[in-house]
């Protein structure tokens, strides 16, 4: 089974937009690896002809009507926004202005 | 006035019917011995005593009405009208907290009502406030909340479960007689075990999650806590059917008979007679302390004895559980995690470039498990391990699903087995180490990877700590295996541990005890 060496760890946690200290990729080294070493017991199972269950119950093709009902009004809606300008979120500038 | 908070939900609503006790007192009652009890239990993460007591006198209000009616009125008012419940803070209200027990969650107010929660306003429900959890229900002990642990009233040094352990902690407690939890691997089963009341997983898709904040969506399940089982039956019943606004909510006939479970703890017990139960081998793990198995044991003789017909089966892909649980879960959460970015909501680094900014916001907003998990999430999702983890782990999840299926088909009515391998541990026991602190749901992940329900129902103490006893069923059988927990609640109600009240309990109320916070802090000294 695969084992995850720091700068792996350091990878994933750029993946997830997580931004951690030395000391917090350290320690989720020795303890992915601990928690990967268990999943190890995944592969005693032979599931080649086995299909992949990702919803238990069964259900099929759960439809509405295609209705329009009311949203949440702007002010609620933006209410809990960190900065905002009129009915916008303001965020960082993406593309360098130019 | 009349001290209520010793009284059932049923038994308030015969009394506020009858107008021996108005739902202001019965509520009052609550929210005192909530602030009371909260330094030493940390189970409140919030208290709203005006909008509690508001809908306790809307309650009162058409109580009276109902009387002045007559009879037929009172018969016809839901049977959780004024009664005061607790939901787990990660149920939306409106204008509410909802933290989910989180950093990032903080100063957050939710913009609508969840779907439980508009269930339980129709209702008449007293909602009293929101209660603590591991953020974003990630645990199993309630001590990865970022707000502190709950202490367990039964002893205050020890944890009372998670991820739910708030809502199981003011429950047993006595500060409300109802709660609501959610339960994605047994963060609903194992601290109503770990604490001593009846809990219920109910079946993937029997309750509407809209408005939950979500872990791992194809796990994830509403449910009722109580000290009763027809309380919780009750409960269930509220909140329970189809809403289109979860698309998984299954439009499956919720049955009546949830609200008439007998309230003759005899009658309830020869209801078990004949019934076919399977006992799983495997649920028996390796590591389960002696004193749980003991207990459990026992309740299965004394079932037996009742007329129950037990056999043992056996669920062959157990031990896989919990590592496809694993992979599962945090794959899952890592994909609803990342909502986190501190654009919309929630409190946000503002002083970098985008990049910058959703690093230090979820850096700092997240805490050491979730980060843990979405690791772990990411990871298993990742290109090039996409296959060997996240695939394989859902095949592992159809084989799980297949033993189950087995049973049934076999004609069980439905499983029997411990819902946790042991009692409520201390502070700190497994906090250093994440797979220990993962065993704690050996017995009931299984049940949410086959998206079945389970109940756990005290059966008994082990040095002194309430064990549980779990009974999982065939999709949408909850009336059966409710029925079931009333048919051993009833068989055990004479039974002398029955009448006893939680061991830290009056010290729970005493102003000088540490808090839970303390009792942390002191024991990774230890």
């Amino acid at each position: 089974m695969a084992t995850l060496s720091r700068d792996e760890v350091a990878h994933v946690a750029h993946l997830a937009r997580l931004g951690l200290s030395e000391a917090e990729l350290s320690r989720l080294e020795g303890q992915l690896n601990h928690i990967l070493e268990q999943y190890a017991k995944l592969a005693e199972l032979d599931t080649e002809a086995i299909a992949p269950t990702a919803q238990t119950i069964e259900l099929e093709n759960i439809l509405r009507d295609d209705v329009a009902t009311p949203s949440l009004p702007v002010e609620e809606a933006l209410a809990n926004a960190p900065e905002r300008r009129g009915d916008f979120i303001v965020v960082p500038a993406i593309m360098s202005g130019e | 006035m009349t001290d209520s908070s010793r009284l059932s939900a049923h038994e308030l609503a015969a009394q506020l019917r009858t107008g021996d006790l108005s739902s202001r007192d019965a509520t009052t009652t609550a929210i005192e011995a909530a602030e009371r009890g909260n330094r030493a239990l940390n189970a409140w993460l919030s208290i709203d005593r005006e909008r509690a007591l508001a809908a306790a006198d809307a309650a009162d209000a058409r109580l009276r009405a109902a009387r002045a009616s007559g009879p037929a009125a009172v018969d016809a008012l839901h049977p959780l009208l004024g009664v005061p419940v607790a939901l787990k803070d990660l149920v939306s209200i409106k204008g509410g907290q909802c933290t989910a027990g989180s950093r990032i969650l903080e100063g957050y107010r939710a913009p609508y009502d969840a779907h439980v929660t508009e269930r339980l306003r129709e209702a008449g429900a007293v909602i009293v406030g929101k209660t603590n959890m591991d953020e974003f229900a990630m645990g199993s002990s309630t001590e990865h909340s970022a707000f502190g642990p709950t202490a367990n009233p039964w002893d205050l040094e020890r944890v009372p479960g998670g991820s739910s352990g708030g809502s199981a902690a003011a429950v047993a407690a006595y500060h409300v007689p109802l709660a609501i939890g959610t339960d994605t691997g047994g963060s609903i089963r194992q601290p109503a075990a770990l604490t001593g009341i009846v809990g219920m997983k109910p079946t993937y898709g029997r309750v509407s999650r809209y408005g939950i904040v979500a872990f791992a969506s194809s796990l994830d399940q509403i449910g009722p806590f109580a000290r009763d089982v027809r309380d919780a039956a009750a409960l269930l019943h509220a909140v329970a059917g189809r809403d289109e606004r979860d698309s998984t909510s299954a439009p499956v006939p919720v049955p009546d008979g949830l609200l008439h479970l007998t309230a003759s703890d005899d009658e309830a017990a020869a209801g078990l007679r004949g019934k076919r139960l399977g006992l799983p081998k495997e649920y028996f793990v390796a590591g389960m302390e002696p004193g749980t198995e003991a207990c459990v044991r026992a309740a299965v003789d004394a079932l037996e004895a009742a007329g129950a017909i037990v056999e043992e089966v056996s669920l062959p892909h157990t031990d896989y559980g919990l590592a496809a649980y694993y992979i599962v879960a945090p794959a899952e959460a890592s994909a609803n995690l990342a909502r986190y970015d501190g654009i919309r909501y929630g409190p946000a680094a503002r002083d970098g470039d985008i990049l910058a900014n959703y690093l230090a916001t979820r850096g700092a907003g997240f805490g050491d498990e979730v980060k843990r998990r979405i690791m772990l999430g990411t990871y298993a999702l990742s290109a090039g391990y996409y296959d060997a983890f996240y695939v394989k782990a859902q095949k592992v999840r159809t084989l799980i699903k297949g033993d189950f299926d087995a049973v049934w088909a076999a004609g069980f009515d439905a499983i029997v087995a411990p819902t946790s391998p042991g009692v409520a541990f201390r502070f700190g026991a497994k906090m250093d180490d994440p797979v220990a602190m993962y065993l704690n749901d050996a017995c009931t992940l299984p049940v949410n990877m086959a998206g079945l329900p389970g109940v756990s129902i005290p059966c008994g103490l082990a040095d002194g700590l309430p064990v549980g006893l779990q009974f999982i069923g065939a999709p949408w059988t909850e009336l059966a295996l409710l029925e079931l927990a009333r048919g051993y609640e009833g068989l055990t109600g004479s039974a002398e541990w029955r009448s006893l009240e939680p061991t830290d309990l009056a010290l729970s109320l005493d102003p000088a005890v540490p808090t839970p916070v303390e009792r942390a802090a002191a024991g990774t000294h230890a």
